[in-house]
C-alpha cells in the first residue's frame, strides 16, 4: 500500500520500457500528422473547388470521418482488409492509414476554413495595387492563411497523440500495454501498483500534450488580433 | 456476407447499442451540467475553486479517455474506491466531457461584448438580471454549435468502453471476430449501428447550427 506502485518505476528498466511504449504511440501520431498536413492541404484546396462531383465526394468523406469513431475505422482496416482482400496489414501500418485518413479530413476542413475566411476585398485590393496572381497568393493570401492555420494544426498534433492511445486495442504494444504487463508481472509484490502506474501514464500523456496545446493557444492569441 | 449470421447477431448488437446509448447520453447530460457549473465558477472568478477547475480542465483535455478510464477502473479500487464498469464509463465520460463543455461555454461567455452588460446596467437592470436576461441567453446560443460538436465527439469516444469490459458495440464486434471469425458480418453491423447512433445527431447538429445563427445579435 505504501507507495501505490510508484516503486515499480525504479525496478529494473520499467520506466524506460514505459517511455519506449509512449514513443511507439507518439511515433505513429507524428507520421500520421505529417502525412495528414500534407494531404490535408490538397484536400482543403479541393473542398473550395466549385465542382459538383468533387464537392459531393468531399462532403461524403468529411461526413464519414465526422461520424465513424476512429476505433471502428481501425477495426475495419485491421481486421476487415485481411478478411476481404486476404492481405495482412501490420497493426502499426493500419494505425497510420486510419489516423492519416482521419487527420487528412480534419486538416482539410481547417484549410478550407482558413481559405474561405480570407475576405474578397483582399484579392481585389491586391489586384488594384497591381500585384500579379502569384504575388497576391504569395504575399497577401498565404501569410494570412498560415497565421490562422498553424495554431490549429499544432492542436491537431495533440489530438492525434491522444487518439493513438487506441492502438493498444488492435494489439500494438504501447505505453498502456507495457504498463499492464509490468503490473501483471509484479502482482505478488506490489498488488496495488495499478493506481500509481496508471497515474504515471496519465501524467506522461499530460506532459507530452500540454506544452503543445499551450503553444497552439499562445500562437492563436498572438496572431488573431491583427 | 451471410444474412443468417446477421439475423442471428442482430439482438446482441441491439442490446449493445442500448448500453452505449444509455452510458453515452447519461455521460453527455452530466458533462453539460458539469460544464455549465465550472464555466460559471470561472466566469465569476470564485477564489480557489477556479484554480482547481483550471487544473482539472488542463488535465482532462490533454489526456486520452482510454488512459483516464484505465486509471479510474483499475487504479481507484486500489484506494478502496470500488466502482462498476458502467459507473466508471459514465464517470469517465462526464469528466472528459465536462472539461470540453466548460471550455466551449466559457468561450461563449467571453464572446459577449462588455457593451452588452454596460448597456443593461445603464438601463437600470440589477446585476443578476443582467446576467440571467442578457449575458446567459446569448452565451448559450453562441455555445450551441460547440456543444453539438462535443456531443458527437463524446458519442464517438464511447467506443473505447470495451477496454474496461463494458459490453458495448465494439466489444460485441470484437467478440464475433475473435470467437466466431465472422469478421465481415461483425464489421458491417458495427458500422450500421454506429450510423444509427450518430447520423441523426450529426444531422441535427447541422440543422441547429443553421438555426442559432439567427440568434447571434449584431453581426
Amino acid at each position: 500500500m505504501q507507495l501505490m506502485g510508484i516503486e515499480l518505476l525504479l525496478k529494473g528498466n520499467n520506466f524506460l520500457r514505459m517511455l519506449s511504449g509512449l514513443w511507439v504511440a507518439v511515433r505513429i501520431s507524428l507520421v500520421s500528422v505529417i502525412l495528414s498536413i500534407g494531404l490535408g492541404l490538397i484536400v482543403g484546396a479541393l473542398m473550395t473547388v466549385q465542382n459538383k462531383v468533387i464537392k459531393t465526394v468531399m462532403r461524403l468523406y468529411l461526413e464519414i470521418v465526422r461520424i465513424m469513431p476512429q476505433m471502428v475505422l481501425l477495426f475495419i482496416v485491421y481486421f476487415g482488409t485481411t478478411r476481404v482482400f486476404g492481405i495482412n496489414i501490420e497493426a502499426e501500418l493500419s494505425a497510420i492509414i486510419v489516423f492519416t485518413f482521419w487527420g487528412t479530413a480534419e486538416m482539410g476542413d481547417l484549410v478550407r476554413g482558413a481559405l474561405i475566411s480570407i475576405p474578397r476585398h483582399q484579392y481585389e485590393s491586391a489586384e488594384a495595387l497591381g500585384l500579379s496572381k502569384l504575388q497576391t497568393y504569395l504575399y497577401v493570401i498565404l501569410p494570412q492563411t498560415l497565421r490562422r492555420l498553424i495554431p490549429l494544426s499544432i492542436n491537431l498534433i495533440t489530438r492525434m497523440i491522444k487518439t493513438t492511445s487506441l492502438v493498444m486495442m488492435i494489439g500494438i504494444v504501447e505505453v498502456l500495454k507495457v504498463t499492464q504487463q509490468i503490473i501483471e508481472a509484479n502482482r505478488r509484490t506490489s498488488p496495488n501498483a495499478a493506481f500509481g502506474m496508471f497515474a504515471t501514464v496519465f501524467m506522461m500523456y499530460f506532459i507530452v500534450c500540454w506544452p503543445i496545446s499551450l503553444l497552439s493557444k499562445h500562437l492563436e492569441k498572438r496572431w488573431s488580433d491583427r | 456476407m451471410n444474412w443468417n449470421v446477421i439475423r442471428e447477431y442482430l439482438p446482441l448488437y441491439i442490446e449493445a447499442l442500448g448500453l452505449t446509448v444509455k452510458i453515452g447520453w447519461l455521460g453527455i447530460i452530466l458533462s453539460i451540467a458539469l460544464g455549465l457549473v465550472c464555466a460559471l465558477i470561472l466566469y465569476f472568478k470564485v477564489p480557489l475553486l477556479q484554480v482547481i477547475i483550471k487544473i482539472y480542465i488542463e488535465l482532462f483535455r490533454n489526456t486520452p479517455l482510454l488512459v483516464q478510464l484505465f486509471f479510474l477502473y483499475f487504479g481507484l479500487p486500489k484506494l478502496g474506491i470500488r466502482i462498476t464498469a458502467q459507473t466508471c464509463g459514465i464517470l469517465g465520460l462526464t469528466l472528459i466531457g465536462g472539461s470540453y463543455m466548460t471550455e466551449t461555454f466559457r468561450s461563449g461567455l467571453s464572446a459577449i461584448d462588455s457593451i452588452q452588460s454596460e448597456s443593461a446596467l445603464s438601463l437600470g437592470m440589477k446585476k443578476h438580471q443582467v446576467f440571467f436576461y442578457v449575458i446567459l441567453p446569448q452565451a448559450i446560443s453562441i455555445s450551441i454549435p460547440g456543444f453539438m460538436a462535443n456531443i458527437i465527439f463524446l458519442l464517438k469516444e464511447t467506443s473505447v468502453f470495451s477496454a474496461i469490459s463494458l459490453m458495448d458495440l465494439m466489444f460485441t464486434a470484437k467478440d464475433l471476430i475473435g470467437l466466431e471469425y465472422k469478421t465481415i458480418e461483425a464489421l458491417f453491423l458495427l458500422v450500421v449501428f454506429y450510423l444509427i447512433m450518430l447520423l441523426p445527431v450529426s444531422l441535427l447538429g447541422t440543422y441547429i447550427e443553421r438555426r442559432v445563427r439567427y440568434a447571434a445579435y449584431g453581426d
